[in-house]
């Protein structure tokens, strides 16, 4: 078996120009089944870019994307269908209750009504939701709704995860409560991650990804980037490759 | 059947926010009240019950503009729209989905202006129920324009715009005047305009003018379809972009 045999993401030479800027140039991406993959870069290096193209949500103005075997430019429908996001600001309907929230979003990817019933049950439970599970999405504290919006996430059973900066401000307890969650999605589900937070790389990462100004800096492990860069920390490597004129 | 899930949190969305009831039922209603009131002190046709109160009703549509583009408005800034966009639903199901809560909202707004209309002394005869269906294609227009809004504008936006729309809608709707009074290029303006034409086609089942309210309708339903066109090409453009 090769290693493209194994790739629930590949992307083959693919780019992004908006006007007369190159977001994603000609980048060329393997990232393997159940892997949690880090992807990280200075504001504007293209990281938001790379996913909205990977969830459909912008069409490349070149090259590819193959996810589990299908391309996002001709059959997009059934890329969604094995996806799903958790933006990088709290997306909840805030008038919803907790429950509710979940029933919409396993609803929207073909559940029946009792299955979206089931289905948000076994996410309340998971992710210690339950008690809250009557109350409006709106009162919960940011920790808690980014726990609902990674739930709403998981609820659909995807395949491939994307979670865009998904401990953005919250508290040291949160961040951590949140970790722990990711952790035990690893192996099961593909997850692409970005975030600033060079300490939840490390903490949660297979492998990373350094994009800069487009491109694919260094693809590999903490360790191999720390020994490609000859730095000793991966903040260190991290600056290191995304020098400005590099 | 995805869509009815979607369909299903935007009308909770509307209902559950109480200033959307309140603008959208309570401030007709109060005004139908006031100015029925006024037009037993001062002779004027346009504050006569029966003229009023599907006045009132057309005028009440246009916060079914501003919860629809609002509604929309909010989900594109707050990244819910976003989330949704990366989920299998097609933009028919979207259009469908912002649009199909606000029918429900648009037949309480004609009950319950009826009922107060009645409260009031308006006669109320089976025509209530021909005069609500003639009215249906008004409330379409006004969720085709929010939809429209809610795609190219933003919240604060649409703020501005909406009380602009608003306003339209009352003066150049006939809700408090005769038009013709208006005079010149305010009147043509006025006719060639949807709103007012929704009104007389309800207003004709009241006087039992059956007739004038096809080619009523027809105006309304063209500047419908026209605008649902719009908002469907708009919204496919935001999808992608």
């Amino acid at each position: 078996m090769t290693l493209t045999d194994l790739s629930a993401i590949r992307t083959t030479d693919i780019t992004k120009t908006f006007a007369d800027r190159t977001a994603v140039d000609s980048l060329n991406l393997s990232i393997e089944e159940g892997e949690l993959f880090a992807l990280l870069g200075l504001n504007g290096a293209g990281k938001t870019t790379l996913i909205k193209m990977l969830c459909c949500l912008l069409t490349p103005t070149s090259g590819d994307a193959v996810l589990l075997g299908d391309s996002i430019l001709t059959d997009p429908n059934a890329v969604k269908q094995k996806l799903n996001v958790s933006p990088q600001e709290t997306a909840v309907a805030p008038n919803l209750t907790l429950k509710e929230n979940l029933e919409l979003i396993a609803g929207i990817y073909g559940s029946t009504r009792t299955e979206a019933r089931s289905l948000a049950g076994e996410m309340l439970e998971s992710f210690g939701l339950a008690e809250r599970a009557g109350e409006k999405a709106k009162t919960l504290s940011g920790g808690m709704q980014r726990s609902l919006s990674i739930a709403m996430a998981l609820i659909t059973n995807p395949k491939i995860l994307f979670l865009d900066e998904p401990t953005l401000g919250l508290d040291v307890r949160a961040r951590r409560e949140l970790w722990r969650k990711i952790s035990a999605l690893k192996g099961s589900i593909t997850i692409v991650l970005t975030t600033h937070y060079l300490e939840e790389v490390e903490a949660l990462a297979d492998r990373v990804g350094i994009l800069h100004e487009g491109r694919m800096r260094a693809v590999g492990t903490i360790e191999e980037l720390k020994t490609e860069t000859g730095r000793d920390s991966i903040e260190d490597a991290f600056l290191s490759l995304t020098e400005q004129g590099q | 059947m995805r869509a009815s899930f979607l369909a299903s949190r935007n009308l909770k969305e509307i209902v559950r926010d109480p200033i959307s009831i309140l603008l959208g039922l309570a401030l007709p209603i109060a005004m139908l009240a006031l100015f029925t009131q006024l037009g037993r002190q001062v002779p004027n046709a346009a504050f006569k019950i029966d003229n009023f109160a599907p006045a009132m009703i057309v005028f009440g549509f246009a916060f079914l503009t501003m919860f629809s583009a609002m509604l929309l408005a909010k989900d594109k800034e707050s990244s819910f729209l976003l989330r949704l966009f990366a989920s299998p639903l097609s933009s028919a199901d979207y259009m469908t989905s912002y649009a199909a809560p606000m029918i429900p909202l648009a037949l309480m707004q004609c009950v319950a202006t009826f009922a107060i209309a009645f409260l009031l002394g308006m006669h109320i005869s089976a025509s209530v129920l021909l005069a609500t269906a003639v009215l249906l294609p008004s409330a379409i227009l006004a969720v085709g324009v929010g939809l429209l809004m809610g795609t190219l504008l933003t919240q604060n936006q649409i703020s501005g715009v909406g009380s602009i729309y608003i306003v339209i809608v009352s003066i150049f709707g006939g809700a408090w005047m005769d038009l013709n009074l208006l005079g010149g290029v305010l009147a043509s303006i006025a006719h060639a305009l949807p709103f007012s034409h929704g009104l007389e086609a309800a207003r004709a089942v009241f006087s039992g003018d059956l007739s004038s309210i096809i080619p009523h309708l027809i105006w309304v339903t063209a500047y419908a379809m026209v605008v649902f066109v719009l908002a469907a090409v708009a919204f496919r453009r935001r999808m992608r972009a």
